[in-house]
């Protein structure tokens, strides 16, 4: 045993020669000593002394060592102060007494040197390892309070950037839980220029702040892509680049991307990773839409796949997307939710427009959690009229620059330009750097939009609207469509944008022309609707195509066609908002 | 010890064989069992015969040995899963990159 230091003993002692005795070995081992003549003494004396060990005596007058043992140990608290009995009594009853009480062991007189020495020793060495564990412990408390601050105000940050969208839409039900974040769950949702949203909802793997750090950059630029008028596969596309840059092999992000576009009652998905998803049709009916993709930042963008499954809808159609959370929810008996119960769940759900309330309930009656402690992320989307889609645009601030208001600009895309990419984005911008119009950036994107559909699909591609008039038609006609876009050729699409101020807000012309056959135009609108609001009452329900023509003659003040349908003109008079 | 790895008689070929639950707490026995084998390897066999459960640090895994052993021009084959281990290899498209017997 290694020399042992110095230590403060308190001894309580009735017997003058028996204290002076155990006082004067103390001394000599090098240890300080207060010596008192009763228990009531020495727990008098124990609050200022602070001793390292207390020694005992089992009867004394006005206070017993038991009852002083107690007080002492009350006064020590938390902390570990070592009491041993010094006692002439011998039978193992009266010494378990002594432990009994509260004493951590006992000496027997007369006192031997060497054991006197090897019980402080280890008392000694018991209380470090006491004090040194409190120590840590406090110091892991101390710590865990800071990250837990620290997480909160990052999830402040973190909300800033991540939920400056539309998730409170009403159409929109969600369940995020704190805990997920910080896991690497992630859930935006956006408006989109056209009138529709986007919703990404994903999953990095690992935990903790890597996976968290991951969701700021796709954050950044979901949101920036979506509201500029970029398609979900455009984003998509942005998004795996980055990740595939800034994340280590072995960390990537499981995700789905929904648009959905109201004008169109139209639904594309696309899932890399994702249990499947559930699209609930009105009738009663069910669609999966199954994970058909690698997730996010796992391939390089030569070999990513960013094209999304079309599905026709009609208002009232809700669609649900889940994280694997849901699936791996645990019970007690290390059992999984799984797909069957999930399953069974969604069966006996009540209403198939609100999911998740009773998803909620069907996992947490599984798990016996308590809500909040789970590590859930879902959403559901309700299809909407479009006209009952408040356009959460017009929310958007305004810019405090000036920008150009008298213009005029020719924006011709070319061959495999025409397949790669999509001019709106581009050209939306432009518009919306006029003062006021960003307001009305919607009517804007939509009546781009339609001339650039019309123009690509029906001029360039030559597909034939026909197609679309049966469910099976529509999705042809999307096959077609890729097939086409693969083989342009010696083709061009133009836009011709002219804008000019006006005392209530401006004009905007738009012409676009493409090198086409044309099409039927007049077929297609309303007979005798050129220039003029065509009546809607014919566009009944379940018709699946002509919205988009009718569409931009609601918004845009005259509409004519010339060149056989090869050349579109539009006159958008806007006014300012009052006020 | 539950990752036992073998290597064929010629030395083209280890077989990485992992018991119970395959996940971030395996991560660097696995990377031990691919890393710590000499040059002359040209082929990869996960044998997931005795593996309870696959959690998404294991796909991470799975990807860095695929990494390691050449990217697109490695050859791994992951063998042998069962029912819930498949599901999650399936939802993750995992077949895109390895073959899955």
């Amino acid at each position: 045993m290694t020399k042992s230091q110095a230590l403060r003993i308190l001894i309580a002692d009735d017997s003058d020669s028996d204290r002076l005795i155990l006082k004067t070995l103390m001394r000599r081992l090098g240890h300080q000593v207060r010596a008192a003549a009763n228990g009531s003494e020495a727990v008098a004396i124990f609050p200022d002394y602070e001793p390292d060990i207390v020694l005992l005596d089992v009867l004394m007058p006005v206070m017993d060592g038991i009852t002083a043992a107690r007080k002492i140990k009350a006064l020590a608290g938390e902390e570990l102060v070592p009491v041993i009995f010094l006692t002439s009594l011998t039978d193992a009853d009266a010494l378990a007494r002594c432990l009994d009480a509260g004493g951590d062991d006992f000496l027997t007189k007369p006192y031997n040197k060497v054991v006197i020495q090897a019980k402080l020793g280890a008392f000694s060495r018991m209380r470090q390892m006491h004090q040194t564990l409190s120590q840590q412990r406090d110091l892991i408390g101390e710590r865990n309070r800071q990250l837990l601050e620290e997480q909160q105000l990052a999830k402040r940050v973190f909300d800033n950037i991540a939920h400056t969208g539309c998730l409170d839409a009403d159409n929109l039900q969600y369940h995020a839980s704190p805990m997920s974040i910080f896991n690497g769950d992630i859930l935006f949702a956006c408006p989109t220029p056209a009138g529709g949203m986007q919703v990404l909802i994903g999953d990095f793997t690992g935990h903790g702040l890597p996976a968290a750090i991951g969701a700021l950059p796709v954050a950044e630029i979901f949101y920036s892509m979506t509201s500029m008028g970029f398609s979900g596969s455009d984003v998509l596309r942005e998004i795996n680049d980055k990740l595939c840059r800034i994340l280590p092999t072995g960390m990537f992000c499981c995700a789905a991307m929904i648009q959905a576009d109201f004008h169109l009652n139209q639904l594309r998905v696309w899932n890399g990773g994702l249990p499947d998803g559930v699209l609930f049709r009105q009738d009663g009916g069910r669609d999966l839409l199954l994970s058909r993709h690698l997730p996010l930042g796992v391939v390089k963008a030569s070999r990513f796949d960013a094209g999304m499954d079309v599905f026709h809808t009609r208002a009232g159609d809700t669609l649900l997307m889940m994280t694997d959370g849901v699936l791996e929810a645990e019970n007690a008996a290390a059992e999984r939710y799984g797909e069957t119960r999930l399953r069974q769940a969604l069966d006996n759900a009540p209403d198939h427009k609100a999911p998740i309330g009773t998803l909620l309930e069907s996992i947490r009656s599984f798990t016996g959690e308590q809500s909040g402690r789970d590590d859930l992320t879902m959403v559901s989307l309700n299809m909407v009229v479009a006209s009952e889609f408040r356009e959460v645009a017009e929310r958007l601030p305004q810019s405090a620059l000036k920008g150009p208001a008298a213009w005029h600009c020719v924006y011709e895309v070319k061959d495999d330009t025409i397949a790669g990419s999509s001019p709106l984005p581009l050209l939306l911008h432009i518009c919306m750097e006029v003062p006021g119009l960003r307001r009305k950036s919607a009517e804007v994107y939509t009546l781009l939009s339609e001339l650039y559909t019309n123009a690509l699909e029906h001029g360039v591609l030559g597909l034939s609207s026909d197609l679309k008039s049966s469910a099976d038609g529509f999705s042809d006609y999307y096959v077609r469509r890729e097939q086409r876009l693969d083989r342009v050729e010696g083709h061009f699409i133009r836009f011709e944008l002219t804008h000019s101020t006006s005392p209530q807000g401006g004009r905007l012309v738009i012409v676009c022309e493409d090198s086409g056959q044309g099409f039927d135009h007049d077929r297609v609108l309303a007979p005798g609707a050129t220039g003029a609001l065509a009546s809607h009452a014919d566009n009944q329900q379940g018709k699946y195509s002509g919205r988009g023509l009718q569409l931009i003659q609601k918004l845009g003040h005259s509409l004519r066609y010339s060149e056989y349908g090869s050349r579109a003109e539009i006159v958008y008079d806007w006014e300012s908002a009052t006020g | 010890m539950p990752i036992h790895t073998h290597l064929s008689d010629d030395g083209h070929c280890v077989t990485i064989r992992i018991e119970g639950r395959f996940d971030f707490s395996t991560h660097q026995a696995f990377r031990n069992a691919y890393e710590h084998e000499d040059g002359g390897v040209k082929e990869y066999i996960v044998d997931l015969s005795e593996t309870t459960y696959l959690d998404s640090s294991a796909l991470g895994m799975l990807l860095l040995l695929r990494d390691y052993a050449g990217g697109d021009a490695a050859s791994i084959e992951l063998r042998n899963c069962n029912k819930d281990v498949r599901r999650i290899l399936t939802i993750s498209n995992f077949e895109q990159l390895f073959s899955i017997q």
